[in-house]
Order: C-alpha cells, then sequence, then structure tokens
C-alpha cells in the first residue's frame, strides 16, 4: 500500500484530554506553530473517558488513524485517568493485531499543557506516518 | 422540543478571519441541520458580538448556541454568561475552536484551514445539539496561597496578601529569600540602594504572622484544581537547627573550606557552612554537601565544635511537606545569560572585562569590594566602555530586548562619573529610556558628559596600534552616525548581558503545567488583558519568569497577582464541573465495575435499590467509570456515546474541495 498514494490525504482523529494535550494544542496555536491540518481534534475531559468503540467507530467511519492524547503518566488530573486509557489502548492494539487489523493506526501520546512544539511535532509524525501507511482498508473495503 | 441552533463565526480581527474564508464558512453552517441562523462578526467576544447573541436567542428562539472563536479555555464562560443573561441554561452553550487549532497553525493554507473549520464547526453543532440545561454547582475555595520564588515578585504578592490577613507559604530554593533584587548596587532612576528598600520587605516577611517561609526548599509536585491545589514542597536539609541558631558566625569563621560565593558572583569566597549574604532572611547558615568535608569524607566536625549553641545537627533529613492551597503564584525570576560564547567580547579572556551582574556587586555597599569599583589589580578604572545588547537583540543568541540594560547602563555611567570621575562610553544600538523618569535620567547621564556611541561593537581586543592603547582593552566598532571605525581604549569593559529564562525552566514548567512562549519565557494568559493569569485557572505567573522586566514593573505584577489570589479567596467558592456522571436506573445490574474504578469514591453500590449511585459532590466529570460500565447505564452529563458517534461522524466525512 505504501506504494501509490500520491495525494493522499489521511483523515485524523485526535481525542485529547482537556488539561494536557488539548491544552497543549492551544499552546501549538499561541506559538503559532504549523503542522498539517489532517488531525480533527475533540476535546474530552479525560484521555479515561474514551471508550475504545470511538476509536472503533472512528477507524469504520473513515478515519485512517486515530490518537489518544493525555497527561504525562503519574500527571493526570483525574488522579489515575491515563493510566486507565494507557491499559485500554494495550488491550485494543493486542485485539486489532490478533484480528489481522492496523494496530499502528491506533496512536498514544502523553503530551502536557506546556508542550505545544511536542504536540505539532507529534500531529506531524502521524500524519507522515499515516500518509505512508496508506487509505485504512476498515473504512473502504468493508463499507460499513 | 425542536432544536433550533444559533451558530456564531468570530473574525477574531485578523486572527481568524485572515486565514480562513468565514464567509464560506458561514454558509456551510447555515446549511447545518437545526441550525437557525448562522452569523460572523469581527470580535464575537466583544459587547456588540455577545449582545447578537442574546438578541437571536429572544428573537429566534434558539435554544442552543455555538460560538466558533478561539480556545473555550479563554472565553467559554462570557459566551456562557451572555447566554444566561438571555434566559438560556448557559450549559447549552458549546464552543468550537477554529483559532487554536485551526487559523494559527494553518496559517499558509486557506482553503485546508477553511475545510478543517467546516469539521469543526459541523462537529461543534453535533455535540451543541446533545446538551442538557444544567445546574452550576460551587467548591469551597481554600484560603492559602503558595508562592513560588523569593525574589520581589513572591516578596511583594506574599506581603500583599498576608496584609489581607490570608495565609501565604512563600517557598524559596535558595538559602535566603532576596532573589536577584539582593545582589543589585542602586536601582534606576532614583539611585536609591537595592538593599536599603528590600531590607526592610525581606524582614516583614519573618515579622508577619501570615507568612511561612520554606527556603531552601521546592515545590515537586502540584495536584489539584482552582480554589484547591495540593503541593509537594521538599525541604533540603539546612544541617543548623534554626531554632538553636543565633547566627553568630562562629561555624562559617571555623570552616576551612573555601568556595567561590554564588551571590557574589565568584568575586567573592564563602565557606562550605555560609549565610549567602550578611542580610540574609532567615539569617541562619546553611552546609553546602557538595564542599563540606564533613559529607565529603566524613571527618571534620569543625564547625559542630565551634557552635556555642549547638545548633549543628549533621543528621537532619531533608522533609517533604504537603501544603493546601487555593491559588499558586509562580515568581521564579530569571537567569542572566552568560557571555563566553561570545568569544568576540573576550569575557574569561581578558581580566578586566566583566558582565553587569558582576559589576552590581561590586557598586553595592555591602560587596566584596565594598562599594568600589576596581580592576583586577585593585587599582581604580579611569575609562570605561559599557556594551549595550550582549546576547539581547540578538539572532544569534536571544531575539528580545531585555528592557533594563539601557537603564542600568546609563545607572553604572553615572556611578562610574560621580565617584570616580571616569570617562565613560556607552556602546549602545538603540536608547530605550521608556519608564518614568527614565528619559530624564538618560538626559542628566548625558548632561554629565557621558559619552554615547551608536553601533554595535565588533571586537574588544588588547592587540595595540598606537601607544596610547599600550596595557589598555580596546573597543572595537563603528559608530554608525558618523560613519566610522573606532578604536577606543579603555581600563575595564562592562557588557550589559540579556536576561534570560531560568535553567529550570523546563522542569518548573512541568510542575505547574506552565506553557513558554518562543523566547522561553512562561506564557501568560492574554497578553493584555491577563498578563499575569496562565492557562491554568489559579496558577499566576508574575515577574521575570513571564518575561524581562524592570523592578517597577515585577512589583506591579506582583500587586496585581496578589489581587487575583485575593479575589478568588474573598469570593470563597469557584464553579465546579456540572457535567457529572449519571447512571440510567433502567440498564444498571449493580454490578461494581464503576465503584472500583472511581479514583474519587464517588460511586457506591446501593446495596437495596440494587442500583450504582453517584455521589455528585464528590464526582469530578472524569468520565472513567462510563467506559469501564458493561452495560453502558453509566454516562457523563452532556458527553454521551451518541454524541461522541455523531462527531465521529461529521469529523470523518469528505470535506476536501467545499472551500476550494
Amino acid at each position: 500500500m505504501a506504494e501509490g498514494n500520491n495525494g493522499f490525504e489521511p483523515k485524523i482523529i485526535g481525542f485529547l484530554c482537556n488539561w494536557c494535550t488539548a491544552s497543549a494544542a492551544d499552546l501549538a496555536g499561541t506559538t503559532r506553530a504549523q503542522y498539517p491540518p489532517n488531525l480533527h481534534p475533540v476535546r474530552v475531559m479525560c484521555s479515561g473517558t474514551v471508550d475504545p468503540v470511538y476509536l472503533i467507530k472512528s477507524l469504520l467511519s473513515g478515519a485512517d488513524a486515530v490518537m489518544v492524547g493525555g497527561c504525562h503518566p503519574g500527571d493526570c488530573h483525574y488522579v489515575s485517568g491515563n493510566y486507565k486509557a494507557r491499559r485500554r489502548m494495550a488491550m485494543l492494539q493486542n485485539i486489532f493485531e490478533s484480528l489481522g487489523l492496523d494496530a499502528n493506526r491506533i496512536w498514544t501520546r502523553w503530551i502536557s499543557a506546556s508542550e505545544g512544539p511536542e504536540f505539532a511535532a507529534a500531529v506531524r509524525e502521524i500524519t507522515e506516518e499515516t500518509r505512508k501507511q496508506g487509505p485504512n482498508p476498515l473504512s473502504t473495503d468493508w463499507a460499513l | 422540543m425542536e432544536k433550533r441552533v444559533g451558530v456564531y463565526i468570530c473574525h477574531c480581527g485578523s486572527n481568524i478571519a485572515g486565514y480562513l474564508d468565514v464567509e464560506k464558512l458561514t454558509e456551510y453552517a447555515q446549511s447545518l441541520d437545526s441550525v437557525v441562523v448562522a452569523r460572523h462578526y469581527a470580535f464575537m467576544c466583544s459587547d456588540p458580538g455577545q449582545d447578537m447573541i442574546k438578541d437571536d436567542i429572544r428573537e429566534l428562539d434558539l435554544n442552543r448556541v455555538l460560538v466558533c472563536s478561539c480556545s473555550p479555555t479563554l472565553h467559554l464562560r462570557t459566551f456562557r454568561e451572555a447566554c444566561q443573561a438571555a434566559g438560556l441554561n448557559p450549559h447549552l452553550c458549546e464552543m468550537a475552536t477554529i483559532r487554536e487549532i485551526c487559523s494559527w497553525v494553518h496559517s499558509h493554507d486557506e482553503q485546508a484551514a477553511t475545510e478543517k473549520a467546516m469539521a469543526l464547526v459541523a462537529a461543534g453543532v453535533r455535540r451543541v445539539l446533545y446538551r442538557d440545561p444544567l445546574e452550576t454547582r460551587f467548591a469551597p475555595v481554600n484560603p492559602n496561597t503558595l508562592v513560588v520564588g523569593g525574589g520581589i515578585a513572591g516578596i511583594q504578592t506574599a506581603l500583599e496578601i498576608a496584609d489581607s490577613e490570608h495565609k501565604v507559604f512563600l517557598v524559596e530554593k535558595e538559602p535566603s529569600i532576596g532573589g536577584r533584587m539582593a545582589q543589585l548596587g542602586k536601582t534606576f532612576p532614583y539611585l536609591e540602594p537595592a538593599m536599603d528598600i528590600l531590607a526592610p520587605r525581606m524582614k516583614q516577611m519573618v515579622a508577619s504572622e501570615y507568612v511561612e517561609l520554606m527556603t531552601y526548599s521546592e515545590v515537586t509536585e502540584l495536584s489539584g484544581y482552582i480554589g484547591n491545589f495540593k503541593a509537594i514542597i521538599n525541604k533540603k536539609a539546612r544541617n543548623v537547627d534554626a531554632a538553636k541558631c543565633d547566627s553568630c558566625g562562629a561555624c562559617w569563621e571555623k570552616c576551612p573550606v573555601e568556595v567561590d560565593s554564588e551571590f557574589d558572583h565568584g568575586l567573592s569566597k564563602r565557606k562550605a557552612i555560609y549565610r549567602p549574604f550578611p542580610e540574609a532572611v532567615p539569617n541562619i547558615p546553611v552546609i553546602d554537601h557538595e564542599h563540606c568535608n564533613h559529607f565529603l569524607s566524613g571527618d571534620c566536625t569543625i564547625c559542630q565544635e565551634a557552635c556555642p549553641v549547638k545548633a549543628i545537627d549533621y543528621e537532619q533529613e531533608d522533609e517533604e511537606i504537603e501544603v493546601e492551597a487555593g491559588a499558586v503564584i509562580v515568581a521564579t525570576g530569571y537567569d542572566t545569560l552568560d557571555p563566553t560564547p561570545i568569544t568576540q567580547y573576550g569575557y574569561g579572556k581578558f581580566d578586566n572585562v566583566i558582565t553587569s551582574p558582576e559589576f552590581e556587586r561590586m557598586a553595592s555597599a555591602s560587596g566584596p569590594t565594598g562599594g568600589n569599583i576596581v580592576l583586577k589589580d585593585s587599582s581604580t578604572p579611569k575609562s570605561v566602555a559599557i556594551i549595550h545588547c550582549v546576547g539581547s537583540r540578538d539572532e544569534n543568541y536571544r531575539q528580545y530586548c531585555s528592557r533594563v540594560c539601557c537603564m542600568y547602563s546609563l545607572k553604572y555611567a553615572r556611578f562610574l562619573k560621580e565617584t570616580l570621575d571616569a570617562d565613560v562610553y556607552q556602546m549602545y544600538i538603540d536608547m530605550r529610556c521608556f519608564g518614568k523618569g527614565h528619559e530624564e535620567f538618560y538626559k542628566e547621564a548625558s548632561d554629565a558628559g557621558v559619552n554615547f556611541v551608536r553601533g554595535k561593537v565588533a571586537q574588544v581586543t588588547d592587540i595595540t596600534q598606537e601607544d596610547e592603547e599600550k596595557g589598555k582593552l580596546i573597543v572595537v566598532g563603528e559608530d554608525t552616525l558618523l560613519g566610522t571605525l573606532i578604536r577606543i581604549p579603555v581600563d575595564m569593559i562592562i557588557l550589559s548581558v540579556a536576561m534570560q529564562p531560568r535553567a529550570e525552566t523546563d522542569k518548573i514548567s512541568r510542575v505547574f503545567l506552565l506553557g513558554c512562549s518562543a523566547d522561553g519565557f512562561f506564557l501568560e494568559r492574554h497578553p493584555k488583558l491577563d498578563p499575569v493569569g496562565t492557562m491554568l485557572d489559579g496558577v499566576f505567573a508574575v515577574g521575570c519568569c513571564q518575561g524581562p522586566k524592570d523592578i517597577s514593573d515585577t512589583v506591579a505584577q506582583a500587586t496585581g497577582a496578589a489581587a487575583r489570589a485575593i479575589e478568588l479567596i474573598s469570593k470563597g467558592r469557584v464553579e465546579m464541573e456540572a457535567a457529572t456522571a449519571s447512571v440510567d436506573e433502567e440498564v444498571c445490574s449493580a454490578c461494581g465495575f464503576c465503584e472500583a474504578i472511581c479514583a474519587y469514591n464517588a460511586i457506591e453500590v446501593d446495596p437495596k435499590k440494587r442500583l450504582a449511585v453517584v455521589n455528585e459532590a464528590l464526582c469530578k466529570g472524569c468520565g472513567a467509570c462510563t467506559v469501564n460500565c458493561p452495560s453502558k447505564a453509566l454516562q457523563l452529563k452532556n458527553f454521551g456515546p451518541k454524541q461522541l458517534m455523531d462527531v465521529i461522524d461529521e469529523a470523518t466525512k469528505e470535506y476536501a474541495g467545499l472551500a476550494s
């Protein structure tokens, strides 16, 4: 799939925790960092509130990659929400792997409120990697 | 009830409208289901902008409002209050950010930015459609304040708050408070000695019953939220019992180890047990473990033997202290740039090239030279050149202007003229004397016969060309007003070095979740309208940790931050997250999974009713339980799976070409 992706622009949905990663996204904006427009950020209160179902739904609906962004482990605004998220994401990736689906379309990033440049870099990296991977077969082949 | 949405798209001047097509965006918003009206306006947060929303709510019977503008952390409250004023429950108002995560970060591609904004607006409409009216809840505010940093900014903040008879914890990492200001000689433009005006304030800090001073301590962790923060403070062992010590000095007189004094920038020596300066507050020495023979080899107990009150305690250990506070004020100050890498100025190579902080120590009456300006060989300089903008306004180092160097350079010139009648040369790029009384001070220096040479200095050298240059340092550069190359031989050169962010800025920003602007200083919430606020509610940043400024500006900010903390305390309550978890009683099977996962013990299974019950006073609305609930009986109010599914549908639609 990696070849012949010329002009392919991936759709990525990012579920960003209100306190850390969404604030980092705001900070990236305030400092006028530039990054590709492929990621659609969805502000959620905590990475621990992101149901894996949302990620599966995103990938089935046409997203080429999904990202969950939370506070650094140990730093959660809600004590331990990001640990819960970390476990759920690991589980979801395992399930994807055992089903033969692209587990590497599921990204987890811990970006604190002060890390605007890191957020911009994460979006660049995820977009670039997804461009290489090509369109997500779950949305095209399965047409659910 | 029919849902009637109003969509309001803000131009934010040109911050949004300059980078994406607001008209196309409005047209698109108007075409969305349930949208009754879509409008765009220059500044939605202005009074006319808010009135537009209020009028539409009343006239068009809107029951949902979506404002598409900046981040909700900036103006959600503004728009919710506007809705409330027009009789709409504030929770029926939502924001879609099209500035921070769209126009500002895709500013070179109008079409892509407009299409992404369309997706964000469509998703925002879906989010607001599912919102229900909620009741606003409040939490009490802890009346204590935590101030981090004991320079003039922290001291001023702490004293202002203490004056309102509320408790302040002041944490300072050095053994004494006083900060950079304690190291200065005189202050511009009125030439009062810094210590004369600072020392009484430092003493007040100890005298005040409302201030709890924690020196030689650092905040290592901060948790909680506005009104209710919890901080963990690491109090380093001083190895001197503060209750017994009477600062007699016997310990440091006897101590055999000599080290460069950090306070005097190496111009004097201190012992391994030391107080940083005579006016230190608290006036109690500390043992520097890195150099103390007792801690290095274990066999020296000279200070313990010398102490008449038996205050030396080698066994003392670091303490971990937990404090609770409603507001946190960060005043961690600045560092000065080390000019060694700017090799053309010869710092470190020539003895008589010194930095401005070193000159300040020399000029200080209680400094290492007793207020006398001397060369390395202890003679008095007859001519001095002051090089401005060393590292400031320089693309290779710091792009910004450090704002204080012109004024302190003039202060040095006047000091040198008045005390030594030396020839003084100001090597400047532009004179920036913009404060109250500053221009007058500049004129006085000029009238006193100080020489002003405009142009950036190319080099400092000791290679002589003429006899009169022998034994001197020669400043080589261009006088851009005369258009000639110049060589000025002088005895001493002072480098007015840039102010820069603290070396520990990264660590501090992680603990207090502060953002940094491109220059590396902490980012304020709004450069004009909220210069001391930060992105985290209840945390404020003041003084030079937020950008270079002089003492007057620092004190003004510190007073402002104190007012903000007192405002919070006097209100006594903060708004809490209204969107708590709720249980669908029809679906809940009382399995108890939620009980186990809740970090706040806010859910319990009622054994009689066989239902999970949410304690709304404890629930923080994180939503962890909603994911864990196997039957999906638990939902976060105004944030449900249906809403999210719709948002995902909007986000994955095809927008490419819609704005072409």
